[in-house]
Parts: C-alpha cells; structure tokens; sequence
C-alpha cells in the first residue's frame, strides 16, 4: 500500500527533494503538501529580480498545476500545519482537518528577523521574503522614499531592485562596511561605490534607534546620532532565523534549528527535515546549494536508500545588475596564511586569494568575476598550487605559460601602445621626448604629460625609459611608504587630492595596495594625509594612531601615562596650579615635572584613571596640552615690554594668540613655536619650527629652525608691521605645511625639500594665502576640539579593562 | 559546553583593529579584534621591554608594539622578522557576538592569590 508522506512547506527545497522523489519512484508516496503562503512552489531567490522589473512572477514558478496533477500532490496552499501528534502520527491543520501520515516533512524554511526596535509593529514596516513583500515594494516609485535596515545580500537587492524603479532609497547597515559576512573591506569599498553610482545612499556604521510612526503608518528612521531618515516604507533584512516553532511544540530535537542527522532524519524516526529549517552538525543554512544536496538526501532516505548530507564550502554572489562580485570559503587573516591581492584601479577590479598550506582556502572578487568558478574549484578541491602560484590570480587563461619579464614586455610594446590612459599617451610619444632629451621621468612627465594624472603608471614610464635608454637609465628606487605599496609618500599624497581619495579603503583600492588592511607604517600617515586633505569626507581612526594620539597621553616605560594640560604662553594662574597640584595628590602621581616647553608634565598617570584627571583639569578650564600629538605643542613665550626694560612688543599676548588659533590642528610631525619680545630671544625663538622675534618695527617671522637631533637656525619667512599679519603668515605657514609635507617630516625637513622661494612665493600671494587661511580655519572649524573633554565624556569605558577577574578572585 | 568558557563582553566592546585588556590577578590579558573580527587572547606584556600589546596598531593577523615596534603575531606570539621572542597565546573565541575566554586557563590566572 502506498505510505502516505505530508510535506509542510512547498519551498524551495522541498519542491526540490519532491522533484527527486518522483523522479526515483513515483508511487512510492502519496504527498499531501501543505503551504502557508497561498501559493505553490516557486523561486525564492529570484523575487529580485522580479522586484527590480527583470522578470515576472510567472517565469520565476517552479512548479505549476499540472505538475502537481500528474504527481499526484494534493495541494493545499494557502494553509498552515498547527499542531502535531508524533504518537498517533497525525497533522492539525488551521481549519481543524486531522490527517494522518507514515513520514512527515518539514520544509517549513525561516523567518525574517525583525529588530525589535520601538515602532517594528507600525504599517509599512516589512521584511523582504516573499512575493507579498515584493509587491509591497514594487508599488513603490519615484515619489516615494524607502529605507532598508541591513546592508546583506538581502537589503542591497531589495536596494537596488527598488532604485531600479526610482524609489529614493537608504540602506542603513550596523557596521563599517557592506556584506560584511562575504566580503573583506575592500571589495565592501567598490560595492558602496557602486551602489552609491545608482543613486543608492549607504550609510555605514550606523545604528538604528527608533522608528518613528504618524497614525500608525511609519514616516521615518531615526539613528541614535540623531540623523532622522523620512521613509514612506521601512524593509528589514537583518537576518533570518529558522522557523521551528512548530517542531518544537511537537517536542522534536531543536537547537537553533530542528537538529537532524546526515540522513536528514531528525529526532523521530518518521519525521524528516530539509532546507532553511534545519541545523546540521551545528550549522544553518541561508542559501540554496546546501538545500539541494539535502534535498537529494532526504528524497533518497524516504525511499530507504543509503544517503548521508555532507557540508561543502559555499559561495556568494550578490544579484544586482552591475556590482560583479563573488566570494568563498575562508578569507580572514591567519598565520600561515598568504594573501594574493590583485587591484585593477582602473576598471574597478579587486581580486583577493587567501591560500594555506598551498590550497586556495578563500577567495573574494569585485568587477571581474569570469573565473569564479575555477577559483570556487580550486577551494572545493583542495588541489596544491604551488606550481602555479606566480600567475595563479589571472586565472585559468595564465597557467602553463612562460613567465613574463616585464622589460622584454614592454620592448615588445608596438609604438602605438597606450602607456598613459589618462592623458593618451603612447609609447612612441614618450620614445619620441626621450631620444629630443627629457631623459628621466620628471622630464618625461613635463614633456608628455604621461604619469601625471593618476600617476599609476609611473612603473611602465620607467620601463619606457629603461627599454630605450638602456645602460644610461637606471630606474630609480624611489622610498616607497611601506611594503604596502610602491609608491612614495609624495605620489600618494598627490593622488589622494587629484583623485578625491577620501577614505583609507579608497586609497588601498585606487592606489592597489598590496595588503588588505595596511600596517603600522602606512595607516597613521594615511589618516594624516586624509584628514588633513578631507575634513569634512574622512572619519578618523583611531585604531591607525599610534597609541599616544589615541589615549590622548604620552605612553611611558611602564606602560602608564603622562598628562600635560596647555598653558597658553607659558602663563598660568594660582588658580591653575592649585588643581595641578590637587590632581597630582588625588591620583598618585609619582612625578611632576618642568617641561622644556613651559608647562607642567604629571609623568607616570594609570590609563584607567585617565578620563577622571582629565575631567578634573577640565573643571579647572585647562585642555590638553597635545604633548603627545603631530600638531602644535607649544607657544614658548617671554614676559616681554609689559615686565622686561628692552621689551619691544608685547610677546606674551602675542604668543597666546597664536596658540589659541593653532591649537588642535594634526599635522606631518610636531610643531613648536616660540615668540620672544627682543633680539636678546630669550623664548628661544630662532631654533623653532616658528619663531617670531619682535623688534621696534614690528615682528620677525623664521620658520624651518630645529633643536632636536639636528640644531638649526630658522630662516626668515617675513617682517610684518602688525599682530595680525604675523597671525596671517603663520597661519598659512602652517597650512601650507599642513597640505604637503610628508608624515614625519619636521617643517625644516619639508622646507629643505621645497625651498624656502617656494615657500615664500605661496604666502606672499594675497590670494594663495587668505585661500590657505581659510581652509585652515574650516578645518579648525572641525578639529580644533579639546580631546580630554570629548574623550572623557563619550568613551570613559574604553580606557578601562573589558574584564576585572581580581575581583573575584579576591571574594 | 558553555560552562569551560567565560564570557567577558561583547564584539563591539573591542574596538575592530583594537584590543581591551582583561585584569587578572597575574596581570593583565590582552583581547584582540582584528579587521576580519577574529578574537585573540595573548599576555599584555612584550617580551622585550614589556611593552603593552594592547595599545599597539593592528594590521592583518599582526600587532605592533608601541614602544619599539615590535610585531608580533596574534596568532602564535611569535615576534616577527629579525626580532626574537614569544608573547604567551591563550585560548579566545567568539560566539554569537559575544567573546568567550577559556575557563580553565582563567581559572589559573586566579588562582594564585
Ligand atoms: C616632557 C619633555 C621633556 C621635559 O620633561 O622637559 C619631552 C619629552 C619627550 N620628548 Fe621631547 N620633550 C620635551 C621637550 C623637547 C624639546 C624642547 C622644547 O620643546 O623646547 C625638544 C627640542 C626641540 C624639538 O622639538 O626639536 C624635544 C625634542 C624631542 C625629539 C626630537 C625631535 C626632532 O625632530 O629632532 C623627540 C623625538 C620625536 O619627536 O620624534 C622627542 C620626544 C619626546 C617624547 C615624547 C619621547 C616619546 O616619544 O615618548 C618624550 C615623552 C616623555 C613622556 O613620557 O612624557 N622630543 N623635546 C618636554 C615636553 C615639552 C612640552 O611641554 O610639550
Ligand atoms: C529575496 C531573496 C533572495 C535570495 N537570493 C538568494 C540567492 O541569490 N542565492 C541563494 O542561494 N539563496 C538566496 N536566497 C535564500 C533562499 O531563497 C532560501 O535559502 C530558500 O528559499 C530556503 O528554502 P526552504 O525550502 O528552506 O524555505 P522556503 O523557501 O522559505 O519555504 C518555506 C515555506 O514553508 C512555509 N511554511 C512555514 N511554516 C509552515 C507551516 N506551519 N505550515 C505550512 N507551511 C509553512 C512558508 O510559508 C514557506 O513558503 C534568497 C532569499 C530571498 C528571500
Ligand atoms: S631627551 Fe626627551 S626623549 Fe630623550 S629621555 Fe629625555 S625626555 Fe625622553
Ligand atoms: S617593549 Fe615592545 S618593542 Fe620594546
């Protein structure tokens, strides 16, 4: 007699294991299938594209009436499976229908995960899983507004199908980049990009808080920072969780899933599980190609036949139109491991390998994804590649061949070969300026223009020159930053402004850096670079300072810390010094000191106590000193004419002038001034970074000066007659400095470089100045924030330690 | 299984690229989070100079010590390049969003008060 199966469920791996089933013995069962949804089986993952207008529900059905006719399924769709009775073998239907079964089958599949933020109940607040959602949004247009919680593969195609419709659409995604779980940060970059090219605003790092409602119909999300997204219709995909309520009830085995075996049974010998709802060996499962080898398995089971489920590595590719990309396996950083990193700045390509122990564990592609499949290969098969590893990320097309010398490359180069895209220049072009004299790069670069713009080009320039000069051209080593990159700290800090280069991952893609995240060389001169060339665009990181920048205190020997608030000038108050002092008593200071920069250094502070000696310095009106910093440390002062017979100008006013325009500003490598009221230049203003001396006339500005490793005099940058031009040049000295100095170069070390004619050319110019003035200003505008009372008010938690297990101990 | 592990706070307590240390009655553990949110227990103290660890720049599976730019390996402790030494490693792991230290070994790290 044929047994009778209940399927509940008709999704996509049910669908898919009745298809097997059938295929290998169509009488074996009579199939009842039960399908909330008021529909039969169809194709989940193509609701996408049904969204964005590619297909239509018709052409995405899997399984239509007759199908089910000719297989005999009686249907019932648009009904739910309530209750089970695993000792009488019976189902409860919603409409009350008992039923009786031989083998039962769960494909019950998931639930959207709804934060349960204040407003997920309103109208208009939905999840996007089946075709009811899709039609939901697909009545969205142009007018309209909608915000997607959750940048995952399903929010950004949710995203993009509704763009695709015109719909002014935010995704709002919790962490520092998209599809943070199948991507690393740099193809999360390009995908950001692209989405951004489709009208698609990202925000990144961004929480929600709260969703606010007008009678009962959802109008807007609001972030905890504050920002409000006015939104017509609010789409979660944050997550799904297997739906296993109802086996749950029935007093199956369920962990985060319904837990089965490799033979797809769960915990009752008739009851079988397949596809979203189940939990293998501890794992879940949310995309198809696992469902269709548990499909195979559990069709195989019911018939009796041997079977067993195995777990396979998977891989991910996002359904927009335009954002090509695909990743597998394994990509986190690992010893042992070895990363292949391929960047195509030009075409917006990024590939990435990881490999271990010769096999290709992980792989991660952006723009160009052809040979997915064969890298996908590589990884499920395990093969070695050591063989090929040179050529291994060009794919298939590169292996087996000779490999290439990049020299005979390019002499092999027609004439007409385009070497710089930017400017269209050819290699007969740069054949021609060389043999008519511009024989080395600079000269190249002037004549032709080749390697100018985006500079990427600079290697095959070289080559050119090498390929044509021979013996005579030696192609220059030129400092590269790091092993990260080639590239020196000039040419990177030249592209990060003519290429609007405004974030670290923008740089690493753009300029193809070698690694996936930098290292402690690159990333601080990175953050420089970018914050001072992009104030508004950049974020700081502080995890890419060096760890006194961001504790905002000097680490000393023993790992604590010292604490040095400003004294404008040098001048300070009894007042001042009271709360030094009780500060020093009340957290145990061991050492106070008299700086050389005229102000109190409290030397040997515990980290945790940090936010608290700030926060009572604070209440004294002193900020921090930036003893610490690659910005303005001090502004040494004399009494000057209101106290010293020979006072000419009145330096300490001066001084503190200076300080408090300055103050807060990053910069390449310290800097510290000093402003002294007379030639007798007791402020030691001629060995500074800048120094003013004041004289009968007016005042004398040097800038270059050094005292450190290297003593030297400063160099005479201007005379002005008024405080205010002195406030004016020094200004625009600083910004000048500011916008092209490399990381870690003193200003003498920069001035060297450029020339002092250059630099005086710069701040004469009226308009080149007050142009310099007022970006320094509006990055003030900005920066120029006392670090201890932000630090202290907003992050107090992360200067103390995560877990304190003394404690306990002690009890 | 729950109980050999012990939960000391959340992913997002660590800042990514960034580390919190763990008091302990024999000093401190330093807890690491890389970019790819990878968690790493090691000793907070650097065998040259014993140095922090904590307060060092994360790269990749790698920590630089803030004193004299050492790198170190999260993964094995090792130094790396031409500098010679080992930090102690110990065993860390996330679950579902929460960072889970060893219980046994904290256990130790308890005991000897
Ligand atoms: C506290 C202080 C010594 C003191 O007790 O007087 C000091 C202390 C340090 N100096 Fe200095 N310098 C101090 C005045 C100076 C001076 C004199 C001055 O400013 O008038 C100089 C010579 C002028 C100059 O800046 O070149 C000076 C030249 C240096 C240098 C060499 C810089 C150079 O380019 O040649 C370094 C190393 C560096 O910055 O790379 C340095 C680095 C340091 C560091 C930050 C070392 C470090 O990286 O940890 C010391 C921190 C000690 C600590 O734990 O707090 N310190 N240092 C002075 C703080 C001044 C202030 O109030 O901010
Ligand atoms: C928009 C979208 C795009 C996707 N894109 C991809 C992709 O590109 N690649 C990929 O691999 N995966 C993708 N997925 C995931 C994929 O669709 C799922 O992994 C797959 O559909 C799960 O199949 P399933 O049979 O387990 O569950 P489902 O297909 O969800 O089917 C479960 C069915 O059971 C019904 N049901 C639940 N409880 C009961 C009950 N008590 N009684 C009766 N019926 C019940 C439900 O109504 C549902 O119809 C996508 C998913 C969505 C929503
Ligand atoms: S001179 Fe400066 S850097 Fe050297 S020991 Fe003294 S404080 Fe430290
Ligand atoms: S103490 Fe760590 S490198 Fe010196």
């Amino acid at each position: 007699m044929t047994m009778k199966l209940i399927v509940i469920g008709a999704g996509m791996a049910s669908g898919r294991a009745l298809e097997h089933l059938f295929d290998a013995d169509p009488d074996a069962y009579d199939v009842t299938l039960f399908n909330a949804e008021p529909r039969g089986n169809y194709n989940r993952i193509m609701l996408s594209p049904v969204l964005s207008g590619e297909k239509t529900y018709d052409e995405i059905l899997t399984h239509d009436d007759a199908w089910y006719e000719e297989n005999g399924v009686t249907c019932r769709f648009g009904e739910k499976i309530v209750a089970i009775d695993r000792d009488a073998k019976t189902v409860t239907a919603d409409n009350g229908d008992v039923l009786p079964y031989d083998k039962l089958l769960f494909g019950t599949g998931s639930n959207p995960f709804m934060i349960p933020l204040p407003g997920h109940d309103l109208e208009g607040v939905i999840a996007y899983r089946d075709l009811e959602d899709t039609e939901r949004m697909m009545s969205m247009g142009p007018d309209n507004k909608v915000v997607v919680i959750g940048g995952g593969l399903l929010g950004l195609e949710a995203a993009a199908g509704m763009a695709a419709r015109g719909v002014n659409v935010t995704v709002v995604h919790i962490m520092g980049h998209l599809m943070e779980r199948q991507l690393d940060e740099a193809a999360g970059y390009l995908l950001r990009k692209a989405l951004m090219d489709k009208n698609i605003t990202v925000k990144c790092s961004a929480n929600s808080k709260e969703i606010v409602g007008e009678n009962g119909q959802v109008k807007a999300l609001m972030l905890d920072d504050g920002t409000e997204l006015p939104c017509d219709l609010l789409v979660m995909a944050v997550g799904i969780r297997p739906n296993v309520k109802l086996a749950q009830d029935a007093g199956l085995a369920v962990g985060k899933g319904i837990h089965v075996d490799d033979q797809m049974l769960t915990s009752d010998e008739n009851v079988l599980a397949v596809g979203e709802c189940v939990e293998h060996n501890g794992a879940l499962f949310g995309l198809v190609a696992p469902l269709y080898d548990q499909a195979k398995v559990v069709a195989k089971t019911l018939l009796g036949e041997d079977a067993a489920f195995v777990q396979k590595s998977l891989s991910t590719k996002l359904k927009v139109t335009g954002c090509d990309l695909f990743s597998a396996g394994d990509f986190a950083d690992g010893e042992g491991r070895e990363d292949i990193v391929f960047r195509d700045p030009a075409r917006g390509v990024y590939k990435r390998l990881v490999l271990e122990e010769n096999k290709v564990v992980g792989a991660v592609f952006y723009g160009d994804t052809a040979d997915s499949n064969w890298f996908f290969g590589l990884i499920q098969s395990g093969e070695d590649v050591s063989e090929m590893r040179d050529t291994l990320i060009f794919g298939p097309a590169y292996q087996g061949g000779a490999a290439l010398d990049p020299m005979a490359a390019v002499a092999a180069l027609p004439d007409d070969a385009e070497i710089c895209g930017c400017n269209g220049v050819s290699k007969g072009d740069i054949v021609a300026a060389i043999n008519g004299g511009a024989t080395d790069l600079a000269a190249v670069r002037a004549t032709t223009k080749a390697s100018g713009s985006c500079g990427t080009c600079t290697g095959l320039v070289e080559q050119v020159l090498g390929v044509t000069l021979g013996d005579d051209f030696v192609i220059p080593a030129a400092a590269s930053m790091c092993g990260c990159t080639d590239l020196t700290h000039e040419d990177v800090r030249r592209m990060i402004k003519s290429r609007e280069l405004k974030s670290m991952q923008a740089v690493f893609q753009e300029l193809g850096w070698k690694t996936s995240c930098g290292c402690h060389v690159c990333r601080p001169a990175l953050n420089f670079y970018l914050l001072a060339d992009w104030p508004v665009e950049y974020q700081d990181d502080p995890q890419s300072r060096f760890i006194n920048e961001r504790k905002h205190a000097n680490i000393q020997k023993d790992g604590t810390y010292s604490v040095v608030p400003r004294m404008w000038g040098g001048m300070t108050t009894p007042k001042e010094l009271r709360a030094i002092a009780d500060a020093a008593e009340k957290y145990n200071v061991p050492t106070v000191h008299v700086t050389g920069g005229q102000r109190i250094d409290l030397l040997g502070v515990r980290g945790e106590d940090l936010p608290a000696i700030w926060r009572d310095l604070n209440a004294a009106g002193m900020v921090s000193g930036h003893a610490y910093a690659k910005g303005l440390r001090t502004v040494k002062t004399c009494v000057g004419k209101d106290h010293c017979r020979f006072g000419t100008q009145d330096s300490t006013g001066l001084g503190i002038q200076i300080e408090k325009k300055l103050w807060g500003s990053w910069t390449p490598h310290k800097v510290k001034l000093a402003v002294s009221g007379c030639p007798r230049n007791c402020a030691e203003a001629t060995c500074k970074d800048i120094g003013v001396v004041c004289v009968d006339s007016g005042y004398q500005i040097g800038v270059a000066g050094a005292a450190g490793m290297d003593v030297k005099e400063t160099e005479r940058l201007a005379d002005v007659a008024t405080e205010e031009e002195a406030l004016e040049y020094i200004t625009a000295f600083m910004q000048l400095y500011r916008e092209n100095a490399k990381y870690l170069d003193r200003p003498y070390k920069w001035v060297a470089k450029v020339g002092l004619d250059w630099v005086k050319e710069q701040v004469f110019d009226e308009a080149t100045r007050t142009g310099l003035i007022a970006r320094f200003e509006f990055s003030q505008s900005i920066y120029q924030k006392d670090p201890w009372a932000e630090e202290a008010k907003k992050a107090e938690e992360k200067y103390e330690p995560i877990a304190d297990f003394k404690l306990e101990a002690a009890e | 299984m729950s109980s050999d592990w012990i939960d000391i706070g959340a992913l997002e307590d660590i800042p990514a690229r960034g580390a919190r240390v763990v008091k302990t009655a024999m000093g401190c553990v330093a807890v690491f989070r890389t970019g790819a949110d990878e968690v790493f227990a090691l000793e907070n103290s650097c065998p040259h100079k014993g140095g922090p660890l904590s307060e060092g720049i994360v790269h990749g599976n790698k920590v630089t010590c803030p004193l004299h730019n050492w790198v170190f390996s999260l993964e094995t402790g090792e130094a790396q390049g031409a500098d010679e030494g080992t930090v102690p490693t110990y065993p860390a792991r996330i679950d579902s969003g929460r960072v889970l230290l060893e219980h046994s070994f904290l256990q130790s790290r308890m005991a000897a008060e």
